[in-house]
């Protein structure tokens, strides 16, 4: 960076104002600031588009899109521009990265879905439908990913978008995607992450330099590394038959490669839900794994959520997300209906793992 | 377009840039398809921005992010970036092939504390972006997964330059680092009739009294607070917060009648049955022969289904508060963990009450800097030395809603028994045991 590079003498540096979070009651569009906390009801006209009433009668439309989530700066002027002239200029941004734009008359709802329409966003993700997949960072910028979260997803959001604008799901669907056995994705209805397959290959050249070996060796949850002298340098090495193959030596000990272009795989879990709704929340299973990282479209991976989400639809009754509606038919039937195979990876054996295991008579037929 | 430190680096309108685009075959698959994509957006920046620092920018990480593509490797390394006066709230970010794609070489996130609930007007958000272009890349994300604005790409320099400029006009870095990190909370009060509190006062309320642990991380592992106006826990806080604040109710929930006959009239009564009546986890509801709904309100666990199926007749009762959730986390290292409940139900009505939730938020991060290990979640902490060690540290009595039942383990010491039974009844006759959720 040419113009940038040359070091400016020091100057006085300026002392940050520690505001933190920001007062979010400013942004409110008058109908929700007037009505705030005195809500009574909501409605679905359509697929992406919510109404709220509150008690004194006045009402609030929300039209919801989806976008690329990483915007440029052309995006997200146009998104305002799109806000200023067909909505009231007040919009806020949902858990998954949807836009939305608050406004005040019914009237102003078709003209703003074609407002965005037009200009290539998506209007859906209310309700029982596919919602955004929330996504991590992935090659675009994390120092640790096994893969791209943008392109799993926009590939995915491509071949899931009848799903995303409109609502025909038994109950919502919440996918996502993890770059890392890390997680970032959290939990989710589906959840599709990396899953290594093995352990990491160490450059011993560079661990004396790069980590700071006792902190690795506390980092690994099955205390497979130990340190070691190799080729007469202070190293590390692991136990190969005790390493899970996880990765968590990689964030703090970059040299312990973990990411493999073809034992990085992807794996699917089914049935995490956040919401205490109906039972209470729940973890995702695993239920499909050594499915290729395969960019730029990950297309076995998206066959696999299709293939689960086509049997929920098919199979689920209404208001049920997917870990009620296994809860219901057992795991033997969702192998079954979805046609994944059953293996001896499905069964646990991390700590407390007992509990994830039959002690009845309870078998379905 | 706003440029500010780069005007040499200007093209004239309508001049092609100067450098040669990275082929792109792979990213160029992710063009095709109705959902909007990313690798457009960045290619809108690298061939329409006038910039050449932005252009050329945009361009190499294109190259870079193909060159993953093409490998199945990331590229990026970490390293120290920080504003002055700040140890964290940057991700820094150093390309290993720097040389092949040098003008992004160094691409750094500023994490950016958003407004409570994630609102905001065109205008401020117009604001954000014309500092972002003047100063970063030009990419941006409303909002990542830990609830920050990210803004993506910037020098180390121009880290310190736009956090001046927007820190301004009143945003602030969030947590990066072992620090109490960025909250999130709900749209709830603002325009969802499920909520049960102030989601944005108590956000605020709560993150706002550690911003000093926010910029300078100093602690075993990272802590994150996140509010859900009821719960439905649309913020996930149950399972992704080490401080889960979840809205409830006490008293009796509220039902509209007339509103309950007119949905049985439209949809049956078999449906009615099928999809409400059956599927309450305490079956706390039945159908009258009148097609009115009756509700064992001590049985009902807030579990919000009901109201989720037909909101025109339920809605929660008017003893409004909160519960906390504490020790949510996901995987690494010992596993996903839910949050455990720490306070069954406590009202936020004045600012004495709000004072309270801050002081156990105080109590329960005093207490972990204190006693977790490096590297250690809240909720790790808490499996290590046990519910009740964590308890009197804070200073929070037992309770049973605290667990889902009494231990199965005979092995344990209970030699005080008599006198811990005791101090149950006296907490008992002084009316502050929380048989069914008293207040804190
Ligand atoms: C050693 C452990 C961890 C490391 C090194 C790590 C590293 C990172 C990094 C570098 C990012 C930013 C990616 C980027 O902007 O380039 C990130 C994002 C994030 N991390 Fe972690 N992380 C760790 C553990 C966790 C855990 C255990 C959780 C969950 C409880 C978590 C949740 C998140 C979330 C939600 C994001 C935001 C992702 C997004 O929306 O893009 N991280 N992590
Ligand atoms: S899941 Fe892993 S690779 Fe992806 S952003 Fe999180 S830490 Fe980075
Ligand atoms: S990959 Fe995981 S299990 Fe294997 S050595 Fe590293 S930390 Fe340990
Ligand atoms: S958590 Fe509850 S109050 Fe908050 S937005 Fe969701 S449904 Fe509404
Ligand atoms: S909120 Fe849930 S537990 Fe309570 S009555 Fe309704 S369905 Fe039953």
């Amino acid at each position: 960076m040419a113009t940038e590079a040359v070091k400016k003498p020091k100057k006085q540096m300026r002392p940050a104002i520690e505001s933190g979070c920001p007062d979010g009651m400013q942004y409110l569009h008058p109908v929700m600031l007037r009505n705030f906390g005195q809500w009574v009801d909501h409605q679905h006209p359509r697929p992406g588009v919510l109404c709220h009433v509150a008690a004194s009668g006045e009402k609030i439309w929300t039209v919801r899109a989806g976008t690329q989530r990483i915007l440029d700066v052309y995006t997200l002027r146009k998104l305002c521009d799109i806000g200023d002239e067909f909505g009231d200029g007040h919009v806020r941004f949902t858990i998954r990265s949807n836009i939305e734009y608050m406004i005040d008359a019914e009237s102003k709802v078709e003209p703003l879905i074609g407002a965005l329409t037009d200009a290539g966003f998506i209007v859906g993700g209310t309700q029982n439908s596919v919602a955004m997949i929330s996504h991590t960072q992935g090659w675009l910028h994390c120092d640790i990913p096994g893969t791209d979260a943008s392109g799993i997803v926009k590939s995915m959001m491509d071949e899931l978008i009848h799903e995303f604008t409109n609502a025909e799901m038994p109950n919502r669907v919440h996918i996502t995607t993890s770059c890392c056995q890390i997680n970032c994705g959290g939990q989710g209805d589906i959840a599709i992450n990396i899953q290594h397959t093995k352990p990491p290959k160490i450059n011993h050249d560079l661990v004396a330099n790069v980590c700071e070996r006792p902190s690795v060796v506390a980092r690994c949850p099955v205390a497979a590394i130990r340190p070691a002298m190799v080729n007469g340098k202070p190293s590390l090495e692991v136990d190969e038959k005790k390493c899970i193959c996880c990765g968590a030596c990689y964030p703090p000990c970059p040299p312990m490669q973990i990411n493999d272009p073809e034992h990085s795989k992807l794996a699917v879990w089914v049935g995490g839900n956040h919401s205490n709704a109906r039972s209470k929340p729940s973890f995702q299973k695993l239920v499909a794994a050594g499915i290729p990282n395969n960019p730029p479209r990950w297309p076995e991976a998206t066959a696999v959520v299709k293939k689960i989400l086509a049997a929920y639809k098919e199979d689920a009754k209404d208001w049920e997300r997917i870990n009620d509606w296994i809860d219901r038919i057992g795991w033997p039937r969702f192998f079954e209906i979805t046609d994944l195979p059953f293996t001896k990876f499905h069964i646990d054996n991390w700590r407390g793992s007992r509990k994830s295991l039959n002690s009845s008579s309870h078998i379905r037929f | 377009m706003n440029e500010s430190d780069d005007q040499k680096g200007n093209n004239p309108a309508g001049s092609p840039p100067q450098q040669s685009n990275h082929d792109t075959p792979m990213l160029d698959h992710l063009e095709s398809g109705p959902w909007p994509s990313f690798i457009s957006g960045i290619k809108r920046l690298r061939d329409d921005h006038p910039s050449d620092r932005v252009n050329g920018m945009a361009n190499d990480l294109l190259g870079q992010l193909e060159h993953s593509y093409q490998t199945k490797k990331g590229y990026w390394k970490g390293g120290t970036v920080s504003v002055y006066g700040y140890g964290g709230g940057i991700i820094p970010r150093f390309s290993e092939v720097g040389d092949m794609f040098p003008k992004s070489r160094e691409f750094h996130t500023l994490r950016v504390q958003p407004p409570a609930g994630n609102h905001y007007s065109t205008d401020m958000l117009r604001n954000l972006a014309d500092s972002w272009e003047k100063h970063g890349s030009g990419l941006v994300t409303f909002h990542g997964q830990t609830g920050n604005i990210m803004f993506i790409g910037a020098t180390t320099d121009n880290t310190q330059h736009f956090f001046d400029e927007i820190n301004e006009y009143g945003f602030d870095l969030g947590g990066a680092g072992p620090c109490v990190r960025t909250a999130m909370s709900c749209v709830g009060s603002a325009r969802c009739e499920m909520s049960c509190t102030n989601e944005h006062k108590v956000h605020r309320s709560l993150v706002n009294n550690f911003t000093d642990d926010v910029h300078r991380p100093a602690l075993p592992y990272k802590f994150k607070f996140k509010i859900s106006g009821c719960p439905n826990d649309c913020m996930n806080s149950i399972e992704r917060a080490d401080f889960a604040v979840i809205g409830t109710w006490r008293d009796d929930m509220k039902v509209d009648q007339q509103a309950f006959k007119d949905y049985v009239g439209r949809k049956g009564r078999q449906h009615t049955i099928d999809n409400i009546i059956t599927r309450c986890p305490t079956n706390a509801l039945s159908l009258k022969d009148d097609d009115s709904v009756e509700v064992d309100n001590r049985n009902c666990v807030r579990c919000m289904h009901c109201l989720n199926v037909v909101p025109s007749a339920f809605s929660p009762g008017d003893d409004k508060g909160i519960s906390i959730l504490i020790g949510g986390k996901r995987t690494l290292k010992i596993g996903d963990m839910f949050g455990t409940v720490i306070v069954p139900f406590m009202r936020l009505d004045n600012e004495e009450d709000y004072e309270r939730l801050v002081e156990i938020a105080e109590e329960t991060i005093d207490f972990f800097a204190e006693n977790a290990l490096e590297h250690e979640r809240t909720g790790e902490m808490i499996e290590r030395i046990g519910l009740v060690n964590f308890l009197e540290g804070i200073g929070v009595e037992v309770d049973p809603n605290m667990i889902s039942h009494p231990r199965e383990s005979s092995y344990v010491r209970m030699d005080e028994w008599d006198d811990e039974a005791a101090k149950w009844f006296e907490r008992r006759a002084n009316g502050d045991a929380q048989v069914s959720g008293g207040a804190v």
